[in-house]
């Protein structure tokens, strides 16, 4: 994790903020990535294990066949678990209080670390529909993957 | 099945007292080793020549080699040196690995020891650490998984991961807050009864834990560790030493480990925990039943731990845990006795020795030493260790002969 978003002055304490830290691709894990600059959601199939894989891996686990093969899914799924944390969980979110830390598990079967944006925490419900949500880091370079609920009717 | 024989004891417990504050000067972890180390020998009353195996963590001022750097500095050659890295379960880890050891016959007493204190000399040349401390049990490092798919999400350390588990289970069997609120105040009065813990002297009600700040919900302040300085060891013994040791032999009859994941986003279950599979090879192993057990020490980083650990573990039905413990008294005096010495909640959890606070605390009530917190007819403790976030876990049966 060799990159930093730019995060010059705390708004709090008006001293410079240590900065939030973005992902890194990888060798294996670049088309994760590439997918999400176009906001499209491509994660990897594994015919030997049947079975979709999330994170990005070399060799399909359980089998560790190499068979893996990149597909894009839609990112759809439901709200696994979530908290609302109030204090912050290290000090690059001490400005970002609180925070709506998830895990969704896609239609597809694997879960997904997130944050969740756009709602309101009291709205939050384990099982709800939970859309995603493409969030550009503002340098350009990368895309993070947020999810809100998905609109009813 | 396979397993231990129950050949091998603990022989031997040192803790240090609980301190928020060190009193004493900052001691390198390798002196805190060989502190430990002769605490328990002195405790077993043998000498340091009997010791042939060490199991460590490892050493803060050496990144390899622990083993081998302990035998140089300690001056005990081994024949089994063994570094565990398995979070808050790496002292029960430990524990019977040695146990194995013994048993095998490789070694006639094993070192389990593990510094509890983080206020090291300070180097007036060292810069700024290369890791943030706020990493924590998460690597930050290029390639790491959590890297790259946790940590940019503000996903990292402890308590919002657990806090996640509790909505989860929240969600699936409901919640009662009262109910993990009074597994701190249970532990609390325990703490009570015994001097050496950080909250000895100060009393705790279900009222207090539910009106103290919330961290993420729904995990309240007063739900989490309290983070203190101290450290734990214990001495594992053949039946010959055991015999010549000076306190009742705590025969370690049983184990299991289960390690599945490293982050519970991951995890194939987030409230069905991987202690289910452990302790059901330890009971299995040391031929015994949930209700052959005297007193628990449960890994207690959160409430919710102990709760979903004595769930998965078989001492209540899944999903009735919150009534269970509204119904059942987890102090010295009840009907099973949890913590008894104030576990991590109330004790204080000394760093990576926060897991051998529970062996100690089992082997103590098995020696019958637990002075005002005795369990009566105390003969068999149940002990696990919890480490990641409920992903690193182990079960242990202790006995008394």
């Amino acid at each position: 994790m060799t990159r930093s978003t730019s995060q010059p002055i705390s708004q709090s304490t008006g001293k410079p903020a240590e900065p939030r830290p973005l992902p890194e691709p990888t060798p294996v894990s670049q088309p994760f990535w590439d997918a999400l600059r176009e906001h499209r959601i491509r994660i990897q199939w594994s015919p030997s294990g049947r079975q979709w894989v999330f994170y990005p891996r070399l060799l399909a686990p359980g089998t560790l066949a190499d068979d893996l093969e990149w597909r894009e899914i839609s990112g759809r799924g439901t709200l696994h678990t979530f908290t609302v944390a109030r204090r912050p969980t290290a000090p690059p979110w001490a400005d970002a209080v609180p925070q709506l830390l998830a895990v969704v598990e896609w239609d597809e079967g694997p879960r997904v670390s997130t944050e969740l944006v756009d709602v309101d925490p009291a709205d939050l419900r384990v099982g709800m529909r939970v859309v995603p949500v493409f969030h550009d880091d503002p340098d350009g370079g990368l895309t993070l993957l947020h999810y809100r609920p998905e609109d009813e009717g | 099945m396979s397993g231990l024989r129950g050949e091998a004891a603990i022989v031997g417990i040192a803790e240090l007292p609980a301190e928020k504050k060190q009193s004493g000067p900052a001691m390198f972890t390798l002196d805190q080793y060989a502190r430990l180390a002769r605490m328990v020998l002195d405790d077993a009353g043998l000498p340091a020549s009997v010791v042939n195996g060490l199991v460590t963590h490892g050493v803060q001022e050496s990144d390899m080699f622990a083993p081998a750097t302990l035998s140089e500095y300690l001056g005990l050659p081994l024949d089994f040196g063994e570094r565990v890295d398995l979070g808050g379960a790496t002292s029960a880890g430990m524990v019977w690995r040695a146990a194995a050891a013994v048993e095998l016959g490789i070694c006639d007493a094993v070192l389990c020891v593990v510094p509890g204190s983080m206020i090291l000399p300070r180097s007036s040349r060292a810069g700024a650490p290369a890791t943030p401390p706020w990493y924590g049990a998460s690597s930050g490092k290029y390639g790491s998984p959590q890297a790259e798919f946790e940590i940019p999400y503000g996903n990292v350390g402890q308590n919002a991961p657990y806090a996640q588990i509790a909505h989860r289970y929240a969600a699936e069997f409901g919640y009662d807050p009262r109910a993990t609120a009074k597994i701190a105040v249970d532990q609390r009065t325990n703490a009570a009864a015994h001097p050496g813990a950080v909250f000895h002297g100060k009393p705790l009600t279900v009222e207090d834990v539910l009106a103290s700040p919330v961290i993420a919900d729904p995990i309240h302040m007063l739900e989490v560790v309290m983070r203190v300085q101290g450290g734990a060891a214990v001495l594992v013994a053949n039946a010959d030493l055991a015999r010549r040791s000076r306190n009742r032999p705590v025969r370690i009859t049983g184990f299991g480990e289960h390690v599945a994941f490293k982050t519970p986003t991951y995890a194939e279950d987030l409230v069905r925990t991987p202690i289910a599979r452990a302790a059901d090879r330890a009971f299995a192993m040391a031929g015994l039943e949930r209700s052959d057990v005297d007193m628990a020490s449960i890994y207690d980083c959160y409430t919710i731990t102990v709760l979903m650990s004595l769930e998965d573990a078989g001492f209540c039905p899944k999903g009735a845990g919150m009534q269970w413990v509204t119904e059942h008294d987890l102090t010295f005096r009840g009907d099973l006795p949890v913590n008894t010495a104030g576990g991590q909640l109330s004790f204080g959890q000394a760093g990576m020795a926060g897991g051998m606070h529970h062996v100690v605390d089992a082997a103590r009530q098995v020696m019958g030493r637990a002075e005002q917190a005795q369990v009566a007819d105390c003969h068999t403790a149940f002990v696990t260790g919890n480490g990641g976030i409920m992903s690193e876990q182990v079960a242990l049966l202790l006995q008394g002969e």
